[in-house]
C-alpha cells in the first residue's frame, strides 16, 4: 500500500521507539489500560471498589481482587489516571491520525469496515465482521490479561530485555496464530 | 513532565504502527497465513536494534537498570499467548495495533477494542478464582533473562560474561532472521 514503510525503515523506527520508552521512563505496554479503563467506568458506578489504604503500598485497596495485586498499583492508576502508562496508550490513536495525515498509509471506505483478505474470504458486509472483532477482542484480551502482556509488552519489550516469558509468549501465540491464519484464509 | 513524555512517546508508538502497516489488519492477517512477511521482519529487526542498544546502553551506564522490567514465566503466559494466538487472525488486531487503527477511522477496530475491555473485565472478575491455581505458579525461574542486566533481581541464564554479549549474539540472530526471512510472496 503507498504510505507504507519497508521493513528496513519500519523496523529501525519500531526500534528507535522502543528504546526510546526504556530510556526515557519504562518498557512499553498496553494491554493492561484496558483493566484501567474498565477500573474508571466500574468505579464510577460503584461505592466501595476502591478505598484509601494506608496499609497497602500504593495507599490504596480494593474489593476486586485483580485491581487489589501488588499493593493495589492498579487501584491506584483508576484513581489516578492522569498517569505515564495511560496517557501513552491515548496518545497512540493521536500518533495514528498524525501518520495518516502526513502521507501514511490511507483505508479505503471498505477497508475501514473489514480487511481486503476478510473480504476476500467472507463478503462485504460489516455486521459480520464487527461481531468477529468484538468476540476476537474479547477473547484476545482475556488471554492478555491471563498472560500478563500483549505483543508489545511481552513479546517486543520482552525479547528486547532477553526475556525468557516473552519467547514463552512468542511460542504461544504463534503456536495457534499460524496454522488457524492459514485454516481460515488459506494460502492463495 | 512525565505526562509529556507520554504523550511523545505514545504519539511515536502510534504513528511507526500506523506506517508500517501494522494498524491495518490485511497486513497482520497475511503475515500469519505467511503470505507476506514484511511486518515479521520488521518486527523482528526492531527487537534487534532495541536489544543491541539497550544492552549497550545498560553497560555504558547510559541506561537506567530501574526502567526495566522483566515479567514472570508462568503457565498462564504460554496459555494466554495461545487464546490471543486464536483470536489473532479473526481479528487482525492485538491491544496495540487496535488503537493505533481507531486513529485511522477503522470501524471494526472500536468493535475490537470495546470487545477488548470486555475481555479484561472478565479476567478482573475470574482473577479472583485463578489465584493460587497452577495457572498462574511460575515456571522457568520466573523473572529470568538469558543476559545479565545490572538489576540483581532478575536472574539470568548466561551469567558469567558480560550481559551485552549474549544480547548482540541474539540481536543478530534476530537481525539476519529479519533480512533472510521473504518479503513478499509473488
Amino acid at each position: 500500500m503507498t504510505g507504507q514503510w519497508n521493513w528496513f525503515t519500519g523496523g529501525i523506527a519500531l526500534g528507535v521507539v522502543f528504546l526510546l520508552a526504556v530510556f526515557l521512563v519504562k518498557p512499553i505496554g498496553v494491554s493492561t489500560q484496558f483493566v484501567i479503563f474498565d477500573g474508571i467506568v466500574w468505579n464510577a458506578v460503584s461505592d466501595d471498589l476502591i478505598t484509601k489504604s494506608p496499609d497497602a503500598k500504593s495507599g490504596y485497596a480494593s474489593t476486586n481482587a485483580y485491581l487489589n495485586k501488588s499493593g493495589g498499583k492498579y487501584s491506584k492508576n483508576v484513581i489516578k489516571p492522569i498517569n505515564y502508562s495511560f496517557i501513552f496508550v491515548l496518545s497512540m490513536v493521536l500518533g495514528a491520525v498524525l501518520s495518516a495525515k502526513t502521507g501514511g498509509p490511507q483505508p479505503t471506505a471498505s477497508d475501514r469496515i473489514a480487511p481486503e483478505v476478510w473480504r476476500f474470504r467472507f463478503g462485504e458486509e460489516g455486521t459480520k465482521r464487527y461481531v468477529v472483532s468484538f468476540i476476537g477482542g474479547v477473547v484476545l484480551l482475556f488471554g492478555a490479561r491471563l498472560a500478563g502482556g500483549c505483543m508489545s509488552g511481552h513479546m517486543m519489550s520482552g525479547i528486547m530485555q532477553t526475556s525468557i516469558s516473552g519467547y514463552l509468549f512468542a511460542i504461544g501465540v504463534f503456536l495457534a496464530g499460524i496454522p488457524l491464519a492459514i485454516l481460515i484464509y488459506g494460502r492463495k | 513532565m512525565e505526562i509529556l513524555l507520554a504523550v511523545i512517546v505514545g504519539a511515536a508508538f502510534g504513528f511507526v504502527l500506523h506506517r508500517i502497516g501494522a494498524s491495518n489488519p490485511h497486513n497482520i492477517i497475511n503475515m500469519l497465513r505467511l503470505t507476506d512477511l514484511h511486518l515479521m521482519k520488521a518486527i523482528l529487526f526492531g527487537i534487534s536494534i532495541a536489544s543491541a542498544l539497550l544492552f549497550v546502553g545498560l553497560a555504558l551506564g547510559a541506561i537506567n537498570p530501574s526502567h526495566l522490567d522483566v515479567k514472570t514465566s508462568y503457565w498462564g503466559v504460554l496459555a494466554g499467548g495461545i487464546f490471543m494466538g486464536l483470536a489473532w487472525p479473526l481479528t487482525g488486531y492485538c491491544p496495540s495495533t487496535g488503537m493505533a487503527a481507531l486513529g485511522d477511522g477503522r470501524k471494526d477496530a472500536l468493535f475490537f477494542v470495546l470487545g477488548g475491555l470486555v475481555g479484561a473485565y472478565l479476567y478482573m472478575i475470574a482473577y479472583g478464582q485463578l489465584q493460587g491455581s497452577v495457572l498462574l505458579a511460575k515456571i522457568l525461574g520466573g523473572n529470568v533473562t538469558l543476559a545479565l542486566t545490572p538489576d540483581p533481581s532478575y536472574p539470568a541464564l548466561i551469567s558469567g560474561i558480560p550481559g551485552f554479549i549474549p544480547a548482540l549474539v541474539v540481536a543478530i540472530v534476530l537481525g539476519v532472521v529479519a533480512w533472510k526471512l521473504p518479503g513478499r510472496r509473488a
